[in-house]
């Protein structure tokens, strides 16, 4: 099966909520761990790492987790299906560009993905929608406890597991969530928030992780040490940071609706006018006005029930999963045609933002999360 | 001088020790790296330029260490950020131990260890109250407790082996 067959299609996928959906797109932890006696992939020569992707692969497969799940060599994945997948958040940039001597697991659930010769051995990530890091550092710690049972890892007592990278070094682990902040970009905060962030000694990166741009408003927030703090310590230091950054982006949305209101609804109208008008529009300026459609969502412009709308968007309008709805390679110019083509027809039916006037009993907006799950 | 298409407009210097390090870079590429404030710099390169500016300083003698094991060197280490093979850790120990110092929390693990080690070390733990518990018996001549001190011990050291082997 391909994997694209696999993957559960876009409109259903951004169906999936959780806690604080309105600023937290999703959480992620990620267990770095390397077999005992095989070098590390990047040094290693390709007869070693399509070793270790034997011994690897079968035990990762055997997994309950995994049942009915998605198994693949990287040299078997088409080039267009492994962006999808980095646009799906599913396999790193890095990975994508591996092929044989490489692997991919994939839970049925698409909430457990296990990378096999990245840049360790074992690139292990259990995702969750919204905020659950907590959850998400259970299920993989229950995963990674199964595979120690049958593979030997590189582990020592005074450094922990042992990993290509001494950043990675010790727990091996990386939690990290996803943000959307528009009101802290528009409000000019961000850049604080990023310092303040940073001398916690946490990363704050872009979209796609390491190296990327913050495309759509959308920040990476995760732990930078693993050597020297316990699994559950880390996990609750970042989700002490996140509690503040939530908070602050809430406030710097009441402020802007309260004190500067043209600005914000200026931005939000502007961007439904191009998005719902454009007849040729990039990937980079679809990401950054959907990002201030989600906001009109959040801030009761638009119906709550259009987030998921905006999400699936988010992710069909991207290179790969464009090009993937058409059966002829499309050259960019025409990507940008078909995808203001989409885009014109998805929002048909969205009517006009409108401020959404002050509540009847008080001045307070609705903490959309709250609405959400009533 | 990242992008090298538009004129640097944003000059970083940064101070390592008593090592100092330029950066010119373009208005877009310094936002990309968020170098608005240096410590926010993107911090996996920082680390990493920091790696190197140490052990450039410790060229001179221990440039030609090879692991043993892989025969990864300092200077691949240098070039890739990453190391050979798990072996590395003990044959760079010295270069690594200021990296891991200044990019983690502390210099040992703390936090989750393999099952099998768990029980390993408990077992080795177990083995000592034992063997106490069994000289005494001996010194007291309580034959009985002693031999069953020696069938437990031994029982133990079996499963021992036995991870040992496996």
């Amino acid at each position: 099966m391909q994997i694209y067959d696999f993957l559960t299609p876009a409109a259903e996928s951004c169906k999936r909520t959780g806690p604080q959906q309105h600023i937290v797109l999703s959480s992620r932890v990620r267990l770095a761990r390397n077999l005992k006696g095989h070098f590390f992939p990047s040094y290693a020569k390709k007869p070693d790492r399509v070793k270790a992707l034997e011994a690897l692969r079968p035990a990762v497969e055997a997994l309950p987790q995994m049942a009915g799940g998605f198994s693949e060599t990287m040299e078997n994945v088409s080039p267009l299906d492994k962006q999808i997948l980095v646009e799906r958040h599913l396999i790193s940039r890095e990975h994508a560009a591996k092929s044989a001597g490489s692997g991919l697991v994939l839970n049925k659930e698409e909430s457990l993905c296990v990378m096999i010769n990245e840049e360790d051995h074992l690139r292990m990530q259990a995702l969750r929608p919204g905020l659950q890091l907590r959850q998400a550092w259970q299920a993989i710690d229950q995963v990674d406890s199964t595979l120690e049972r049958r593979l030997e890892y590189a582990f020592s007592p005074e450094l922990g597991y042992l990993t290509a990278c001494p950043t990675n070094v010790g727990t091996g682990i990386r939690v990290s969530a996803m943000l959307h902040l528009p009101a802290l970009v528009l409000a000019e905060q961000i850049n604080q928030i990023i310092q303040a962030v940073n001398k916690l000694g946490h990363a704050v990166r872009g979209l796609y992780g390491e190296g990327t741009e913050a495309l759509g408003n959308i920040f990476q927030v995760s732990n930078q040490m693993t050597l020297g703090e316990s699994e559950q310590d880390i996990v609750e230091r970042i989700n002490k940071v996140l509690a503040q950054i939530i908070e602050s982006e809430e406030q710097a949305r009441e402020t802007l609706v309260e004190k500067k209101p043209h600005l914000i609804y200026n931005h939000i109208g502007r961007a439904y006018g191009i998005l719902a008008n454009a007849h040729s529009i990039s990937s980079k300026e679809t990401m950054n006005l959907l990002s201030l459609l989600r906001l009109g969502v959040d801030l009761g412009s638009f119906p709550v029930g259009e987030r998921a709308l905006v999400d699936e968007l988010f992710l069909l309008t991207q290179p790969a999963h464009l090009q993937k709805m058409f059966s002829e390679k499309l050259t960019a110019e025409e990507r940008d045609v078909l995808r203001a083509e989409m885009l014109r027809e998805r929002l048909r039916h969205l009517g006009r933002p409108e401020p959404k006037p002050k509540n009847a009993d008080g001045t307070k907006l609705d903490k959309p999360g709250e609405a959400e799950q009533s | 001088m990242v992008c090298k298409q538009k004129e640097a407009k944003v000059h970083l210097s940064h101070i390592v020790g008593d090592k100092m390090q330029k950066f010119d870079l373009c208005e877009d590429c310094s936002k990309a790296k968020g170098v608005d404030d240096p410590v926010g710099f993107s911090l996996a390169e920082l680390l990493l330029n920091l790696g190197t500016a140490q052990e450039s300083e410790g060229d001179g003698d221990q440039a030609d260490v090879k692991c043993p094991n892989c025969g990864f060197t300092r200077a691949d280490f240098k070039k890739a950020g990453r190391l050979g093979c798990a072996h590395c850790y003990t044959t760079f120990t010295d270069a690594l131990e200021g990296l891991l110092k200044s990019m983690h929390k502390g210099t040992r693990h703390v936090g989750k260890v393999p099952q099998a080690l768990r029980d390993g070390r408990e077992s080795s733990e177990k083995v000592k109250t034992l063997q106490k518990r069994l000289d005494q018996a001996i010194a007291t001549e309580d034959f009985e407790l002693a031999a069953n001190l020696r069938d437990e011990l031994k029982q133990i050291k079996g499963r021992v082996n036995d991870l040992a082997a496996s």
